[in-house]
């Protein structure tokens, strides 16, 4: 790419959001930099969803501003937002697979919509996203009530990056998997990143693959983006949420090989 | 932005530059890509291949050239590092086994309409066996009557029936002008035009003022419940209330059917009442026939067993519109067509089964002579 490393494609300055009375963002910042793996993490109900639904534009700010690739998401309207809308990929927490369309189509589906694709090409191009994520061209004919729950976040994989976005969002891509299930997921995601060289928002409450897969975390609490940083640098700020999610049981079990002697 | 024919150099015999973008961007363009295919393939091996530094190369793009080298990277070749590595993730998501081919079936025809009967022959099994399910809670629920579903059947009533009221009360005020308009206009050629209180009065108590007030719930209460059963199959609530021992023909079913079958019923005499009135107005303004004298005359005309046979018609109706929706809902299948498709089927079921039984209800009074 002709851009920079160290550019900022998105930028979220002084948000602020809530439903009704309920405040859930107030005064947050948060920049997410070209070709990095931002893991969000935060409580239940800390409003990571609601804050990857503000960067996609499926909801609206009370406050505050939210930038992609430099410009606001509101002033992306008619042809402008359909041209973004090829250079970002979303996994959503459940899949979101269309139901009535077989696996081939729901990958196909986003190639189909560019239009003037021949369907030769397509053929070929979503068999690949397939083998990617580990399906085989028999898979391809199945109906999403026929997958499991794993086979459902590989197919809303295969389809985020069937138009090669250069953003991929990732809601709780490893919840429901088993480990190994989750490892290869995790693996996956890691090789397509080196090779496509594309940026990944995540949110994941999995500290496993934080540690594997994240060059940086941003911690949602107080209603706000409490820190961001490299794991070593969020582990050593005192705060409660902190302490419990990074530091206790779990957190040793998961970080413990990597030599932080605060652990504990 | 660079220039989209730029995309491939022949530099000279032999070597063959690419540049330029080579993107699903730039290739969604009209006849682009099997311009490029042309291009590709008008290039004769042998060759030297050189990737620029700078193209613009996704995945898709890149498949043009994986497959004009046939699948593999080519020998003769000069790419950067990024590059190899975006060829290397394609070598291995290349699938040599094709997608299973969809198999032709000459019967497909035959097949359909065998199954058409069959399926048929599932439903009404289901719906007979539903119907027995049925009696034995209802006999349960008037054992114990305190037990019952009360808070749901008042709410199942308040929604299908007072909510009902408007649109009920307008589709039959104005079916009662119409019928009333016209029959008063050949009434008037014979000089009976007061025998239009008769001809309303029985037509609309016996016959229209059920089957509307039917044909508007299926419409309206029919399509939502099976659109809200079948989501609950969707959302797994369904399989949530038989895990936890729930009886769903109790819960769902029975509140249902009991409710829409008090309340048809009442909607039926409600919007016979607006049909009468709309008739009333309008004989009032095409035969001048004075209302005071209309609504004395109307209990005789229309008598008591017209009445009565008007709400049992109501009441078979609410409940069979009921079962129909509660029975489609329950076998929606945990995807968005098959949602659609049952509430199709749920409001045609309910509307061709009301005039259906209205048949039948003919048949057996007329038998009966009354």
């Amino acid at each position: 790419m002709e851009l920079s490393q160290d550019q900022v494609i998105i930028e979220i300055r002084d948000l602020k959001t809530g439903f009704g009375d309920h405040i859930v963002h107030e005064h947050l910042n948060m920049d997410v930099r070209r070709r990095e793996i931002l893991a969000l993490v935060g409580g239940s109900g800390s409003g990571k969803t609601t804050l990857l639904r503000h960067i996609l534009g499926l909801q609206r700010a009370k406050a505050g501003s939210v930038k992609v690739f430099g410009e606001p998401i509101e002033s992306y309207t008619g042809e402008r937002r359909l041209a973004l809308t090829r250079r970002w990929g979303m996994l959503f927490q459940s899949g979101a697979l269309f139901s009535a369309l077989p696996v081939f189509d729901n990958v196909a589906l986003p190639l189909r919509e560019v239009r003037f694709l021949p369907e030769d090409l397509i053929r070929d191009v979503v068999l690949m996203r397939l083998a990617w994520v580990g399906l085989t061209p028999q898979d391809a004919k199945l109906m999403p009530s026929d997958l499991s729950g794993g086979m459902v976040k590989r197919v809303a994989l295969a389809r985020a990056l069937s138009l090669d976005p250069e953003l991929l969002f990732l809601d709780e891509p490893t919840a429901g998997l088993d480990p190994q299930r989750s490892d290869e997921f995790v693996n996956l995601v890691k090789a397509l990143h080196k090779q496509l060289g594309f940026t990944v928002i995540m949110v994941t409450h999995d500290l496993d693959t934080i540690r594997d897969l994240a060059t940086r975390v941003a911690v949602l609490a107080e209603k706000r983006v409490l820190v961001e940083g490299t794991i070593e640098e969020v582990m050593q700020v005192k705060h409660p949420f902190i302490e419990a999610f990074f530091h206790g049981e779990r957190g040793a079990r998961a970080l413990g090989n990597t030599k932080l002697g605060t652990v504990g | 932005m660079p220039s989209n024919d730029k995309f491939l150099i022949i530099e000279q015999s032999g070597v063959c530059r690419i540049c330029g973008l080579w993107d699903v961007a730039a290739l969604s363009i009209r006849g682009e890509v099997d311009r490029r295919r042309k291009l590709l393939a008008s290039i004769k091996d042998p060759v030297r291949w050189l990737l620029d530094e700078g193209t613009r190369l996704d995945t898709v793009g890149a498949q043009l050239l994986w497959e004009r080298w046939g699948k593999s990277l080519p020998k003769d070749i000069v790419l950067s590092d990024a590059q190899r590595d975006l060829f290397q993730i394609m070598e291995q998501g290349t699938v040599t086994e094709p997608l299973p081919k969809e198999k032709v079936n000459f019967f497909g025809w035959l097949e359909k309409l065998g199954a058409g009967i069959i399926i048929g022959y599932e439903h009404f099994m289901a719906l007979l066996a539903m119907l027995g399910l049925l009696g034995i809670d209802f006999l349960r629920f008037l054992a114990r009557p305190l037990r019952g579903p009360w808070r749901e059947i008042s709410a199942q009533i308040f929604r299908a029936g007072a909510q009902a009221m408007g649109i009920t009360a307008l589709v039959g005020f104005l079916i009662g002008v119409v019928i009333s308009y016209l029959s008063a206009q050949q009434l008037a050629l014979f000089g009976a035009g007061q025998f239009i209180v008769t001809l309303l009065g029985v037509t609309i108590v016996r016959e229209l003022g059920p089957v509307l007030a039917s044909i508007l719930v299926a419409g309206r209460s029919g399509s939502s419940i099976t659109a809200q059963i079948g989501v609950m199959r969707v959302t797994q609530e369904l399989d949530a209330m038989e895990v936890m021992g729930i009886s769903q023909s109790q819960r769902l079913v029975l509140p249902r059917v009991i409710a829409l079958a008090i309340v048809m019923p009442l909607l039926v005499v409600w919007t016979d009442a607006l049909a009468l009135l709309g008739g009333m107005i309008a004989a009032k303004h095409e035969l001048g026939l004075e209302m005071t004298w209309f609504v004395e005359q109307l209990p005789g005309a229309i008598g008591v067993k017209n009445v009565w046979i008007g709400l049992v018609k109501g009441m078979t109706f609410g409940a069979w519109v009921a079962m129909v929706a509660c029975h489609f809902g329950l076998r929606i299948e945990p995807n968005t067509e098959s949602l659609g498709k049952g509430t199709t089927a749920s409001v045609v079921t309910a509307i061709t089964g009301v005039i259906l039984i209205d048949a039948i209800y003919a048949i057996i009074f007329s038998e009966m002579g009354i």
